[in-house]
């Protein structure tokens, strides 16, 4: 609970606890200001421009650059593929990580192996992870292949075929984010306070299915929505494992893989900028989402 | 059966301690009783298996001519109030207060949350529990709080809520875990008073913990007074305070502490203490504790005592503290070993108040007297005037 503020009776003096605090928050903002509010406005300058890289000469072109990405069909695609993925990946990694973390939380002696065995892939650098990946995926020598094979299946070419490039991209991706997902909601289990298992015991909830929908799942709700939305993000941000596995081959580009191919193999300065106004529009839906309902829906005491 | 509750020498071990012991007690149709003790006593473990949130190692529980040692805690028909009341906070007041009903009255599948608000005859039952919500709290004066959440209640607000949860099933028993130990001292005398109130008014029994020794002796038909893992006495609070079975119960009972001090009688019976020597009635040797209760002592005022008393003793005054309608005199005896004693006297018998190193005449009466042997159990003991005198 707040409680009122002093009413101040006179405006026409220095703010209220004087310069210090002022003083106080002004490396703050300057690192602010030079971090993220100059970058975003040479960006959105850049973005009306025809300008690249090493090139002597810029040309204000108005709003040329974004009629272009209407025109674009890898730029169209790339956003496709994305959106695809992150519907992929968010109720694969979170729903998985719900599970798991369900599983090992009432473990005592095992827990904190099972832990670590899932968080290993957080851990580990998705770029060399990919080139194990790509082994386990081989056509013909992979394992997964294999088994396939050996259970009557025909083999499948996971990371070259178009249409399994993506959803073998999101399988690789929830990988590595399960575990970190499974931490957050093991952490919002401990959160949950035993008493209320109890009064439900005693009220006749006695079942995993009532404890789970009236107990367990409400209560996880701040963590859950946490949990959906830094996944969203950084499943947006999927890079590495598509420059490292398939280079955008078999129609596989997703938004940042575009806007590196525009910026630092073409050297379109301008024209990645305004892709990149694009990519950061898709990320500021999801945190506008977040902020609104972080106060709203799931908010309790 | 005629009891209520009636459990059969429960022992109860977690890992290598006991924490509870050979327990066995009864609760009456509408009676009202207290486990009180120090905390870690095991009377939160004892309630929690009347409730079927613990099991019992060995020993039986029966409620009403049922034994029901293997049953679910949704199985025995017994409501409980927890201490941190443990109301669902993402549930709005009606909810909590229908969450035992839905339970109850709705099938497994019909009560899930998205689909129970379309299941196929659910409604009749939805507005029936609706109906017995409203009931009980309006009888609980929460009728205008129902559509918020715990949250954004004050304490005593959801301690009713917490009641009514219990309340709204109609259980054989209420079980009541230290439900007032969250509220502020004013409160709780209030909200004590309420549970008095609706003690009266349900006729239903309630067995209630407490480590506070007001709560369980304004409350209770009986008080079963436990200390590590056992009853050491059941009894009405009358005869807690003025017959208690053991030294421990005595010491627990009552504020302040009861005076003790040791004697050590010779073979006809005879010893020394502070006030003289003293004989008591039977051919008695060893030692004793003695004990007299603060309210029993008087302050001889201007040389003559308010009533008369079978003792004397000089003694110096060391603290006088008010508490508004009594005072409460810390005293030393002169003798030595000193023996510390207190004296609790209202304001109208003290119409002088000594000063701290004052000299004066405490006296009692040996009626007052009770006597522990040294296994610290109540013996009853008669006095005879001492074969010599001495002074």
């Amino acid at each position: 609970m707040k409680t009122s503020a002093h009413s101040v009776p006179t405006r026409d003096k220095p703010p209220r606890g004087g310069w210090v605090p002022i003083g106080l928050a002004i490396p703050a903002t300057v690192l602010l200001i030079l971090l993220y509010v100059i970058p975003i406005i040479c960006l959105v300058s850049l973005s009306f421009t025809d300008y690249e890289l090493g090139a002597l000469e810029i040309r204000w072109i108005g709003w040329n650059n974004f009629a272009r990405i209407t025109q674009d069909a890898v730029f169209l695609r790339s956003i496709r593929n994305t959106l695809l993925y992150v519907a992929l990946v968010i109720p694969t990694s979170v729903l998985l990580g719900l599970v798991i973390a369900l599983l090992i939380h009432s473990r005592r002696a095992t827990r904190s192996l099972y832990e670590v065995v899932y968080f290993l892939p957080v851990t580990s650098t998705l770029i060399a992870m990919a080139t194990v990946w790509q082994f386990l995926l081989h056509p013909k020598l992979g394992p997964v292949n294999q088994l396939l094979l050996q259970l009557g299946f025909s083999s499948q070419a996971f990371i070259t075929d178009p249409g399994w490039i993506i959803p073998t991209l999101a399988m690789i991706g929830a990988w590595q984010m399960v575990g970190f997902n499974m931490i957050l909601f093991l952490a919002g289990l401990s959160n949950i306070p035993r008493e209320l298992y109890d009064a439900a015991a005693v009220d006749g909830a006695n079942g995993w299915l009532d404890r789970f929908t009236r107990i367990t799942w409400p209560q996880l709700g701040p963590t859950t929505l946490f949990v959906v939305i830094t996944t969203c993000i950084s499943a947006f941000k999927v890079f590495d494992t598509v420059a490292t596995l398939t280079q955008g081959r078999g129609e596989s580009e997703v938004l940042l893989y575009a806007i590196y191919l525009e910026g630092f193999q073409y050297f379109k300065m301008g024209y990645a900028s305004a892709l990149t106004l694009v990519f950061l529009a898709f990320i500021l839906v999801c945190a506008v989402w977040q902020l609104r309902h972080w106060d709203r829906k799931v908010h309790y005491a | 059966m005629t009891h209520l509750v009636q459990i059969n020498h429960i022992h109860k071990t977690f890992g290598n301690t006991a924490v509870l012991q050979d327990v066995s007690l009864t609760v009456q149709p509408g009676e009202f009783v207290s486990l009180l003790g120090p905390s870690g006593c095991g009377k939160s473990t004892l309630l929690r298996i009347i409730a079927g949130l613990e099991h019992q190692d060995s020993g039986d529980v029966y409620i009403g001519d049922r034994r029901v040692d293997g049953l679910a805690a949704r199985d025995r028909n017994v409501a409980m109030v927890f201490q941190n009341y443990a109301l669902y906070p993402h549930m709005s007041v009606r909810d909590n207060i229908a969450m035992p009903l839905m339970m109850d009255r709705i099938g497994l599948w019909a009560r899930q949350p998205i689909v129970m608000g379309w299941w196929p005859g659910n409604r009749s039952a939805l507005q029936e529990i609706d109906q017995l919500v409203r009931g009980v709290s309006d009888s609980l004066q929460l009728s205008t709080l129902l559509h918020r959440k715990p949250g954004q209640l004050s304490g005593g607000q959801r301690q009713r809520v917490a009641l009514a949860r219990a309340m709204v099933r109609d259980p054989s028993i209420f079980l009541m875990d230290e439900p007032l130990s969250n509220l502020d001292a004013k409160l709780r005398v209030e909200v004590r008073n309420e549970l008095a109130d609706l003690h009266q008014r349900l006729g239903a029994s309630f067995l209630y913990v407490t480590h506070d020794q007001n709560e369980a002796l304004s409350l209770s038909n009986r008080v079963a007074v436990m200390d590590k893992g056992r009853i050491l006495q059941m009894d009405s609070p009358q005869r807690l305070y003025e017959s208690p079975a053991t030294l421990a119960v005595a010491r627990f009972i009552g504020t302040p502490m009861i005076n003790t001090w040791e004697v050590s009688l010779d073979a006809e019976g005879e010893f020394q203490d502070f006030s003289g020597s003293q004989r008591c009635g039977a051919e008695r040797s060893g030692q004793l504790t003695l004990g007299l209760r603060p309210d029993h002592l008087t302050v001889a005022q201007a040389g003559v005592f308010e009533y008369s008393v079978d003792r004397q003793a000089q003694v110096v005054v060391r603290r006088c503290e008010n508490q508004g309608p009594e005072w409460i005199l810390q005293l030393q005896t002169m003798t030595s070993p000193t023996v510390g004693l207190q004296a609790r006297l209202s304001n109208r018998r003290l119409s002088s108040v000594p000063a701290t190193g004052d000299h004066i005449t405490i006296g009692w009466r040996l009626a007052d007297v009770m006597a522990f042997d040294h296994q610290g159990h109540r013996i009853d003991l008669t006095w005879r005037p001492p074969s010599r005198m001495t002074l």
